[in-house]
């Protein structure tokens, strides 16, 4: 306590100020913080101007993301297939990914849990996994890259996912399909209409020819390989067709929303 | 553009003449210009290329915090994926301009090992002279060409990263996702290297700084 009415002394270095500040604060709020003291600090001797005022540098990154949104949305081929690999080439292990520990990974009884449908959509009735499982299922192996860099080879089979809005009468010229999740915090992620007409995304039921493990999204995920990583929502509960931006778990905090490969 | 192009062409004149014209112009308006915003676009995608980097890791180090930029992994992209603008127009304009006002031929070529090996001699036992500073010695042709050179390679590494299904060809060129993340990476080692160097010598030679700021 004393250590901050210290900071608060009138005349204090202001960007040494937002530094500490943000050590204090809870790891996630840190994150929110685009600019540390220390990079805003850079930019000031850079440009020359005074930039503490760190939301009008942030109001303009978030419009270039805006920007590049457009940019990928532009340059989106809906007929370029991600490449595919030989199974020989699958990582193994595949690692498992959260911003939780896998032990804290949502348990889902497979016997209970139901899809369920809402929106812009002619059926919207829930579906059992049972009932999905009877749907044609192709298996496809492509690489997984995450948005911190590193990537790896899996094996994913289930249902095309436009097969699944053909079947559900979904209103296609809508803009997104949105996700929500059954994680910890509740995870969601919107995915523009183009990409989930694509012919590779994917309801995924099976890894490696078994059965969703927990660890990777049991019972289902949404296999998106033309999509960063955290754009592939695991432990699905429903889905919704919408003409409106619903944000996403990872897209609300910074991480580019469109996020194409 | 065509005005900056004229004033060039001006220094250009008064190199071959050599003629003692006192506001001799050394480095044209158009290659400061671009020089200066260069040097802030690839600061900004180096630092937040750092902090990008930490989030995994490629050797068995991390970069300080206290020199990258965005704080955290998403604050680090938005900055890389908006400085790559700035970085990818600057350096497009002066690869034009560079061939179309002649001045890489003019200035980079022709580049000799021997006049390398004589002149890395000479700047090593400070033996070099630079008392003409429209005129680069074989080291400096040869760490300019090349640094043109990584540059575009970095920059076509970073898009078969950002962009490996769209790109896919170029991803393929690189030998796949995993090694163009390698190639972008000592790209960057390079232009940090060279930076380093850059940066000493424009200090041991302060007119040539003074030349790159106001042209002469």
């Amino acid at each position: 306590m004393s250590r901050i009415r210290k900071l608060l002394i009138p005349g204090v270095d202001k960007k040494l100020l937002v530094r500490d500040a943000t050590k204090v604060m809870p790891d996630l709020t840190r994150r929110r913080f685009i600019t540390t003291g220390a990079s805003l600090g850079a930019l000031t001797l850079l440009t020359g101007c005074d930039v503490v005022d760190s939301s009008s540098a942030e109001e303009m990154l978030k419009k270039v993301s805006k920007f590049n949104d457009a940019v990928q949305a532009w340059m989106f081929n809906p007929d370029a297939l991600a490449p595919t690999f030989p199974e020989s080439m699958i990582t193994k292990p595949f690692p498992f990914n959260g911003y939780y520990d896998v032990d804290d990974a949502p348990e889902i009884d497979g016997k209970d849990w139901k899809l369920e449908v809402r929106g812009l959509v002619e059926n919207k009735k829930s579906w059992t996994l049972d009932e999905l499982y009877q749907l044609p299922q192709v298996k496809q192996v492509t690489r997984h890259i995450c948005v911190e860099g590193w990537s790896a080879i899996g094996s994913w089979t289930g249902t095309p996912l436009r097969d699944f809005l053909k079947l559900i009468g979904a209103d296609t010229r809508a803009n997104y399909v949105w996700f929500q999740c059954a994680d910890r915090d509740g995870y969601n992620s919107p995915l523009d209409m183009r990409t989930a007409l694509h012919p590779q995304t994917q309801m995924t039921f099976k890894f490696a020819d078994e059965i969703l493990p927990r660890a990777y999204g049991y019972p289902m995920k949404i296999r998106v390989p033309t999509k960063l990583g955290f754009k592939n929502p695991k432990y699905v509960i429903s889905m919704e067709v919408t003409n409106d931006y619903k944000g996403g778990y990872w897209e609300d905090q910074g991480y580019n929303s469109f996020s194409g490969s | 553009m065509s005005s900056l192009a004229v004033s060039d062409d001006r220094a250009d004149t008064n190199d071959r003449a050599d003629t003692k014209v006192p506001a001799k112009v050394i480095q044209p308006a158009w290659v400061r210009l671009l020089h200066w915003i260069n040097a802030a676009a690839m600061i900004v995608m180096i630092m937040s290329g750092w902090q990008i980097y930490n989030a995994s890791p490629l050797f068995n180090f991390t970069f300080s915090r206290s020199i990258t930029l965005g704080g955290w992994l998403g604050g680090a992209l938005l900055w890389h994926f908006a400085a790559m603008w700035l970085l990818m127009v600057n350096g497009l304009i002066y690869l034009i301009l560079g061939f179309v006002t002649g001045r890489f031929r003019r200035k980079l070529l022709p580049i000799s090992p021997g006049g390398v090996i004589s002149d890395t001699k000479a700047a090593l036992t400070f033996k070099l002279s630079h008392d003409d500073l429209s005129r680069y010695n074989y080291v400096q042709k040869l760490l300019y060409a090349g640094i043109i050179i990584v540059g575009v390679v970095i920059v076509l590494s970073g898009l078969s990263i950002w962009k490996p299904v769209q790109l896919q060809w170029l991803t393929a060129l690189f030998g796949g996702y995993d090694i163009a993340r390698y190639v972008h990476f000592i790209c960057m080692a390079l232009i940090v290297a060279f930076l380093v160097i850059h940066v000493a010598l424009a200090l041991l030679v302060p007119k040539s700084l003074r030349a790159m700021i106001i042209g002469r």
